[in-house]
Protein backbone atom coordinates (compact mmCIF):
# COMPACT_ATOMS: atom_id res chain seq x y z
CA UNK A 1 0.00 0.00 0.00
CA UNK A 2 1.33 3.56 -0.96
CA UNK A 3 1.64 6.07 1.68
CA UNK A 4 -0.71 8.68 1.56
CA UNK A 5 1.82 11.51 0.72
CA UNK A 6 3.16 9.41 -2.35
CA UNK A 7 -0.26 9.05 -2.95
CA UNK A 8 -1.28 12.89 -2.89
CA UNK A 9 1.55 13.77 -4.27
CA UNK A 10 1.52 11.48 -7.63
CA UNK A 11 -2.56 12.93 -7.57
CA UNK A 12 -2.07 16.20 -7.20
CA UNK A 13 -1.99 17.77 -10.49
CA UNK A 14 -4.72 15.42 -11.71
CA UNK A 15 -7.20 16.75 -8.76
CA UNK A 16 -6.38 20.33 -9.54
CA UNK A 17 -6.70 19.90 -12.94
CA UNK A 18 -10.30 18.47 -12.34
CA UNK A 19 -11.11 20.86 -9.60
CA UNK A 20 -10.38 23.89 -12.06
CA UNK A 21 -12.56 22.44 -14.64
CA UNK A 22 -15.62 22.13 -11.94
CA UNK A 23 -14.54 25.60 -10.66
CA UNK A 24 -14.58 26.81 -14.35
CA UNK A 25 -18.02 24.92 -15.05
CA UNK A 26 -19.44 26.70 -12.16
CA UNK A 27 -17.90 30.13 -13.39
CA UNK A 28 -19.32 29.53 -16.82
CA UNK A 29 -22.65 28.73 -15.69
CA UNK A 30 -23.06 32.15 -13.43
CA UNK A 31 -22.23 34.07 -15.96
CA UNK A 32 -24.94 33.04 -18.19
CA UNK A 33 -27.17 33.24 -15.38
CA UNK A 34 -25.92 36.64 -14.98
CA UNK A 35 -26.80 37.59 -18.53
CA UNK A 36 -29.81 35.50 -18.78
CA UNK A 37 -32.72 34.44 -16.44
CA UNK A 38 -32.32 32.20 -13.37
CA UNK A 39 -32.04 28.55 -13.80
CA UNK A 40 -35.20 26.27 -14.61
CA UNK A 41 -36.28 24.37 -12.15
CA UNK A 42 -34.61 21.03 -13.27
CA UNK A 43 -31.45 22.69 -13.36
CA UNK A 44 -31.64 24.29 -10.11
CA UNK A 45 -32.25 20.85 -8.92
CA UNK A 46 -28.95 19.92 -10.29
CA UNK A 47 -27.66 22.58 -9.34
CA UNK A 48 -28.30 22.05 -5.61
CA UNK A 49 -27.15 18.46 -6.24
CA UNK A 50 -23.85 20.24 -7.56
CA UNK A 51 -23.67 22.20 -4.38
CA UNK A 52 -24.40 19.20 -2.11
CA UNK A 53 -21.62 17.30 -3.61
CA UNK A 54 -18.80 19.89 -2.82
CA UNK A 55 -20.35 19.62 0.45
CA UNK A 56 -19.55 15.95 0.83
CA UNK A 57 -15.79 16.23 -1.04
CA UNK A 58 -15.02 18.86 2.08
CA UNK A 59 -16.48 16.57 4.82
CA UNK A 60 -14.13 13.81 6.66
CA UNK A 61 -14.16 9.86 6.14
CA UNK A 62 -13.17 6.74 4.16
CA UNK A 63 -16.33 7.13 1.49
CA UNK A 64 -16.74 10.41 0.12
CA UNK A 65 -17.15 8.67 -3.20
CA UNK A 66 -20.41 6.26 -2.55
CA UNK A 67 -22.03 8.75 -0.29
CA UNK A 68 -21.53 11.29 -3.82
CA UNK A 69 -22.90 7.84 -5.72
CA UNK A 70 -25.96 7.63 -3.39
CA UNK A 71 -26.39 11.75 -3.71
CA UNK A 72 -27.15 11.09 -7.45
CA UNK A 73 -29.28 8.58 -7.38
CA UNK A 74 -33.04 7.88 -6.91
CA UNK A 75 -34.09 6.56 -3.35
CA UNK A 76 -35.14 2.75 -2.78
CA UNK A 77 -38.27 1.96 -1.53
CA UNK A 78 -38.51 -1.26 0.06
CA UNK A 79 -42.24 -1.88 -0.46
CA UNK A 80 -41.77 -1.60 -4.17
CA UNK A 81 -42.91 -5.43 -4.83
CA UNK A 82 -46.14 -5.00 -3.39
CA UNK A 83 -46.57 -1.80 -5.02
CA UNK A 84 -45.76 -3.01 -8.55
CA UNK A 85 -47.93 -6.32 -7.48
CA UNK A 86 -44.94 -8.57 -8.01
CA UNK B 1 -0.27 -10.78 -17.79
CA UNK B 2 -3.10 -13.20 -19.29
CA UNK B 3 -6.31 -12.45 -18.25
CA UNK B 4 -10.45 -12.99 -19.32
CA UNK B 5 -12.59 -10.36 -19.66
CA UNK B 6 -16.13 -11.68 -18.50
CA UNK B 7 -18.28 -8.76 -19.87
CA UNK B 8 -17.54 -8.10 -23.74
CA UNK B 9 -19.84 -6.99 -26.93
CA UNK B 10 -17.56 -8.58 -29.65
CA UNK B 11 -20.44 -8.62 -31.91
CA UNK B 12 -20.28 -4.76 -31.70
CA UNK B 13 -16.43 -4.44 -32.28
CA UNK B 14 -14.21 -5.37 -35.30
CA UNK B 15 -11.59 -8.16 -36.08
CA UNK B 16 -8.72 -5.83 -35.42
CA UNK B 17 -10.17 -5.24 -31.69
CA UNK B 18 -9.70 -9.33 -31.35
CA UNK B 19 -6.52 -9.27 -32.34
CA UNK B 20 -5.26 -6.09 -30.29
CA UNK B 21 -6.67 -8.11 -27.27
CA UNK B 22 -4.86 -10.99 -28.26
CA UNK B 23 -1.41 -9.24 -28.12
CA UNK B 24 -2.98 -7.39 -24.53
CA UNK B 25 -2.69 -11.00 -23.02
CA UNK B 26 -6.66 -11.66 -23.35
CA UNK B 27 -7.13 -15.12 -23.37
CA UNK B 28 -10.33 -15.75 -23.31
CA UNK B 29 -13.57 -13.84 -22.73
CA UNK B 30 -17.78 -14.02 -22.16
CA UNK B 31 -20.34 -12.13 -24.04
CA UNK B 32 -23.52 -11.38 -22.48
CA UNK B 33 -26.51 -11.14 -24.76
CA UNK B 34 -27.77 -7.43 -25.05
CA UNK B 35 -29.47 -4.47 -26.50
CA UNK B 36 -28.12 -4.35 -29.60
CA UNK B 37 -28.41 -0.19 -29.75
CA UNK B 38 -32.46 -0.97 -31.80
CA UNK B 39 -35.22 -2.87 -30.38
CA UNK B 40 -35.72 -6.10 -32.11
CA UNK B 41 -38.65 -6.62 -33.60
CA UNK B 42 -39.35 -10.87 -33.41
CA UNK B 43 -37.89 -13.50 -31.77
CA UNK B 44 -36.12 -14.80 -35.41
CA UNK B 45 -33.52 -11.66 -34.82
CA UNK B 46 -32.99 -13.16 -31.24
CA UNK B 47 -32.83 -16.57 -32.88
CA UNK B 48 -30.50 -15.20 -35.12
CA UNK B 49 -28.21 -13.30 -32.65
CA UNK B 50 -27.58 -16.34 -30.53
CA UNK B 51 -26.50 -18.03 -33.88
CA UNK B 52 -24.09 -15.72 -33.78
CA UNK B 53 -23.15 -15.61 -30.18
CA UNK B 54 -23.18 -19.31 -30.13
CA UNK B 55 -21.30 -20.17 -33.81
CA UNK B 56 -19.94 -17.26 -35.53
CA UNK B 57 -18.02 -15.08 -32.52
CA UNK B 58 -16.24 -18.04 -31.09
CA UNK B 59 -14.74 -19.06 -34.94
CA UNK B 60 -13.74 -15.40 -34.94
CA UNK B 61 -12.38 -15.41 -31.51
CA UNK B 62 -10.17 -18.90 -32.10
CA UNK B 63 -8.29 -16.91 -35.19
CA UNK B 64 -6.53 -14.87 -32.23
CA UNK B 65 -6.26 -17.86 -29.83
CA UNK B 66 -9.05 -16.34 -27.79
CA UNK B 67 -11.41 -18.74 -25.91
CA UNK B 68 -15.46 -16.99 -27.16
CA UNK B 69 -18.06 -18.05 -24.11
CA UNK B 70 -21.89 -16.73 -24.06
CA UNK B 71 -24.96 -15.90 -21.83
CA UNK B 72 -28.23 -16.02 -23.78
CA UNK B 73 -31.44 -14.18 -22.63
CA UNK B 74 -33.16 -10.82 -23.68
CA UNK B 75 -32.06 -7.75 -22.16
CA UNK B 76 -33.74 -5.18 -20.01
CA UNK B 77 -34.31 -2.57 -22.48
CA UNK B 78 -36.28 -5.16 -24.88
CA UNK B 79 -37.97 -6.62 -21.79
CA UNK B 80 -40.58 -3.62 -21.69
CA UNK B 81 -41.75 -5.79 -24.58
CA UNK B 82 -43.35 -8.66 -22.45
CA UNK B 83 -45.02 -10.49 -25.26
CA UNK B 84 -41.90 -10.56 -26.95
CA UNK B 85 -39.98 -11.21 -24.01
CA UNK B 86 -41.93 -14.56 -23.22
CA UNK B 87 -41.29 -15.79 -27.08
CA UNK B 88 -37.10 -15.04 -26.60
CA UNK B 89 -37.69 -16.99 -23.55
CA UNK B 90 -38.98 -19.87 -24.56
CA UNK B 91 -36.49 -20.20 -27.16
CA UNK B 92 -33.55 -20.05 -25.50
CA UNK B 93 -33.34 -23.51 -24.98
CA UNK B 94 -32.49 -24.12 -28.57
CA UNK B 95 -29.32 -22.94 -27.73
CA UNK B 96 -28.43 -23.69 -23.95
CA UNK B 97 -26.67 -26.89 -24.82
CA UNK B 98 -24.57 -25.09 -27.34
CA UNK B 99 -20.90 -25.76 -25.90
CA UNK B 100 -19.82 -22.25 -25.11
CA UNK B 101 -23.12 -21.18 -23.58
CA UNK B 102 -22.12 -20.52 -19.73
CA UNK B 103 -25.84 -19.39 -18.71
CA UNK B 104 -28.76 -17.09 -18.62
CA UNK B 105 -27.63 -13.05 -18.84
CA UNK B 106 -27.16 -10.15 -18.85
CA UNK B 107 -30.65 -9.95 -17.44
CA UNK B 108 -31.61 -7.00 -14.60
CA UNK B 109 -33.08 -4.28 -14.41
CA UNK B 110 -32.68 -0.62 -16.74
CA UNK B 111 -34.98 1.26 -15.64
CA UNK B 112 -37.06 -0.28 -12.65
CA UNK B 113 -40.19 -1.00 -14.21
CA UNK B 114 -42.85 -3.43 -13.65
CA UNK B 115 -42.31 -5.15 -17.06
CA UNK B 116 -38.72 -5.21 -16.40
CA UNK B 117 -39.11 -6.98 -13.35
CA UNK B 118 -41.38 -9.51 -14.67
CA UNK B 119 -39.61 -10.73 -17.18
CA UNK B 120 -36.31 -10.50 -14.82
CA UNK B 121 -38.41 -13.28 -12.60
CA UNK B 122 -39.13 -15.36 -15.68
CA UNK B 123 -35.61 -15.50 -16.83
CA UNK B 124 -34.63 -16.65 -13.29
CA UNK B 125 -37.49 -19.35 -13.66
CA UNK B 126 -35.58 -20.37 -16.60
CA UNK B 127 -31.99 -20.57 -14.79
CA UNK B 128 -33.66 -22.68 -12.34
CA UNK B 129 -35.15 -24.96 -14.74
CA UNK B 130 -32.22 -25.84 -16.74
CA UNK B 131 -29.39 -25.21 -13.76
CA UNK B 132 -28.01 -22.29 -15.64
CA UNK B 133 -25.76 -19.51 -14.14
CA UNK B 134 -26.82 -16.25 -14.09
CA UNK B 135 -25.24 -12.55 -15.20
CA UNK B 136 -26.92 -9.70 -14.69
CA UNK B 137 -27.00 -6.04 -16.07
CA UNK B 138 -27.65 -3.48 -13.18
CA UNK B 139 -29.02 0.08 -14.08
CA UNK B 140 -26.99 3.44 -15.23
CA UNK B 141 -26.33 6.22 -13.24
CA UNK B 142 -29.36 7.99 -11.39
CA UNK B 143 -31.19 4.51 -11.32
CA UNK B 144 -28.09 2.17 -10.53
CA UNK B 145 -28.69 1.82 -6.62
CA UNK B 146 -32.56 1.48 -6.78
CA UNK B 147 -32.33 -1.07 -9.32
CA UNK B 148 -29.47 -3.07 -8.17
CA UNK B 149 -31.65 -3.21 -4.17
CA UNK B 150 -34.97 -4.01 -6.18
CA UNK B 151 -32.63 -7.04 -8.13
CA UNK B 152 -31.16 -8.05 -4.73
CA UNK B 153 -34.40 -8.33 -3.18
CA UNK B 154 -35.36 -10.79 -6.21
CA UNK B 155 -32.78 -13.17 -5.80
CA UNK B 156 -32.21 -13.00 -2.11
CA UNK B 157 -36.22 -13.78 -2.05
CA UNK B 158 -36.05 -17.07 -4.08
CA UNK B 159 -34.42 -19.89 -2.00
CA UNK B 160 -33.78 -22.08 -4.72
CA UNK B 161 -31.29 -19.27 -6.16
CA UNK B 162 -27.42 -19.83 -5.54
CA UNK B 163 -26.36 -16.88 -4.73
CA UNK B 164 -22.23 -18.27 -5.49
CA UNK B 165 -23.82 -18.78 -9.42
CA UNK B 166 -25.03 -15.56 -9.69
CA UNK B 167 -22.70 -12.30 -10.88
CA UNK B 168 -23.74 -9.18 -10.51
CA UNK B 169 -22.54 -7.08 -12.81
CA UNK B 170 -21.47 -3.02 -13.29
CA UNK B 171 -21.23 -2.18 -9.33
CA UNK B 172 -19.89 1.06 -8.37
CA UNK B 173 -19.47 2.28 -4.83
CA UNK B 174 -22.51 2.57 -3.32
CA UNK B 175 -23.43 -0.69 -4.48
CA UNK B 176 -20.38 -3.45 -4.63
CA UNK B 177 -20.98 -3.83 -0.35
CA UNK B 178 -24.40 -4.89 -0.84
CA UNK B 179 -23.77 -7.44 -3.38
CA UNK B 180 -20.96 -9.07 -1.68
CA UNK B 181 -22.41 -9.04 1.80
CA UNK B 182 -25.07 -11.26 0.27
CA UNK B 183 -22.60 -13.68 -0.97
CA UNK B 184 -22.94 -13.14 -5.10
CA UNK B 185 -19.74 -12.14 -7.17
CA UNK B 186 -19.32 -8.77 -8.29
CA UNK B 187 -18.00 -7.52 -11.45
CA UNK B 188 -16.73 -3.62 -12.23
CA UNK B 189 -17.33 -2.18 -15.53
CA UNK B 190 -14.88 0.42 -16.70
CA UNK B 191 -16.26 2.19 -18.84
CA UNK B 192 -14.90 5.48 -19.98
CA UNK B 193 -17.50 8.15 -18.39
CA UNK B 194 -20.63 6.05 -17.06
CA UNK B 195 -19.52 3.57 -14.44
CA UNK B 196 -16.28 2.84 -13.01
CA UNK B 197 -12.63 4.32 -14.15
CA UNK B 198 -9.32 1.77 -13.22
CA UNK B 199 -8.18 3.81 -10.68
CA UNK B 200 -11.84 3.29 -8.78
CA UNK B 201 -11.58 -0.22 -9.72
CA UNK B 202 -8.68 -0.70 -8.01
CA UNK B 203 -9.72 1.54 -5.15
CA UNK B 204 -12.87 -1.19 -4.52
CA UNK B 205 -10.24 -3.92 -4.62
CA UNK B 206 -8.07 -2.45 -2.24
CA UNK B 207 -11.54 -1.93 -0.22
CA UNK B 208 -13.02 -5.24 -0.85
CA UNK B 209 -9.70 -7.02 -1.14
CA UNK B 210 -10.68 -8.83 -4.29
CA UNK B 211 -12.75 -11.79 -2.84
CA UNK B 212 -15.58 -12.45 -5.27
CA UNK B 213 -14.32 -9.62 -7.71
CA UNK B 214 -14.14 -9.22 -11.25
CA UNK B 215 -13.40 -6.50 -13.78
CA UNK B 216 -14.84 -5.84 -17.36
CA UNK B 217 -14.72 -3.41 -20.35
CA UNK B 218 -18.02 -4.11 -21.37
CA UNK B 219 -16.78 -3.29 -25.06
CA UNK B 220 -19.75 -2.94 -26.91
CA UNK B 221 -21.00 0.05 -29.86
CA UNK B 222 -21.06 2.73 -27.33
CA UNK B 223 -18.27 4.78 -26.21
CA UNK B 224 -16.12 1.61 -24.31
CA UNK B 225 -12.81 0.73 -24.48
CA UNK B 226 -12.19 -2.93 -25.21
CA UNK B 227 -8.77 -2.82 -23.29
CA UNK B 228 -9.71 -1.58 -20.15
CA UNK B 229 -8.90 -4.50 -18.22
CA UNK B 230 -5.04 -4.26 -18.93
CA UNK B 231 -5.63 -0.82 -18.04
CA UNK B 232 -6.56 -2.10 -14.35
CA UNK B 233 -3.20 -4.04 -14.50
CA UNK B 234 -1.30 -1.22 -15.61
CA UNK B 235 -2.67 0.69 -12.43
CA UNK B 236 -2.72 -2.36 -9.62
CA UNK B 237 1.15 -2.58 -11.30
CA UNK B 238 1.58 1.08 -10.59
CA UNK B 239 0.44 0.96 -7.18
CA UNK B 240 2.89 -1.14 -6.03
CA UNK B 241 0.72 -4.18 -5.27
CA UNK B 242 1.67 -8.07 -5.99
CA UNK B 243 1.07 -9.42 -9.14
CA UNK B 244 -0.84 -12.24 -7.55
CA UNK B 245 -3.86 -9.42 -6.24
CA UNK B 246 -4.65 -8.19 -10.22
CA UNK B 247 -4.13 -11.89 -11.35
CA UNK B 248 -7.07 -13.20 -8.56
CA UNK B 249 -9.52 -10.54 -10.15
CA UNK B 250 -8.62 -10.55 -13.58
CA UNK B 251 -7.72 -14.19 -14.37
CA UNK B 252 -8.74 -16.56 -11.38
CA UNK B 253 -11.60 -15.15 -10.26
CA UNK B 254 -13.02 -15.69 -13.92
CA UNK B 255 -11.82 -18.78 -14.19
CA UNK B 256 -13.38 -19.80 -10.53
CA UNK B 257 -16.83 -18.29 -11.13
CA UNK B 258 -17.36 -19.76 -14.72
CA UNK B 259 -16.18 -23.23 -14.01
CA UNK B 260 -19.69 -23.56 -12.09
CA UNK B 261 -21.16 -23.80 -15.91
CA UNK B 262 -20.36 -27.30 -17.02
CA UNK B 263 -19.73 -26.00 -20.53
CA UNK B 264 -16.70 -23.67 -19.25
CA UNK B 265 -14.02 -25.81 -20.96
CA UNK B 266 -11.20 -23.59 -20.51
CA UNK B 267 -7.82 -24.53 -21.51
CA UNK B 268 -5.18 -22.44 -20.01
CA UNK B 269 -2.30 -20.85 -22.58
CA UNK B 270 0.70 -23.36 -22.55
CA UNK B 271 -1.54 -26.29 -19.91
CA UNK B 272 -2.42 -28.23 -23.20
CA UNK B 273 -5.28 -29.91 -21.02
CA UNK B 274 -8.56 -28.58 -20.25
CA UNK B 275 -8.80 -26.54 -16.61
CA UNK B 276 -10.24 -28.30 -13.52
CA UNK B 277 -9.92 -25.57 -11.28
Amino acid sequence: MRAASQILTESFLDVRAKLLEVAATLDRIDRSADQDESLSSAAQGQREQVDAAIQILLSQGPDRAERLQKLFSRDYDSSWRQDMKL
Amino acid sequence: MDYIDPHIHMVSRTTDDYATLARMGCVAMSEPAFWAGFDRRSVDGFRDYFHQLTDVEPKRAAQFGIQHFTWLCINAKEAENVSLSRDVIAMIPEFIECPNVLGIGEIGLNKNTKNEATVFLEHLELAIKYDQQILIHTPHLEDKYQGTRMILDMLCDDSRIDRSRVLVDHVEEHTIGEVLDRGFWAGMTLYPVTKCTPDRAADMIERYSGERLLANSAGDWGPSKPTAVPDLIFEMRRRGHDESLARKVVYDNPIEFFSQSRNFSFVPRDSGSESDS
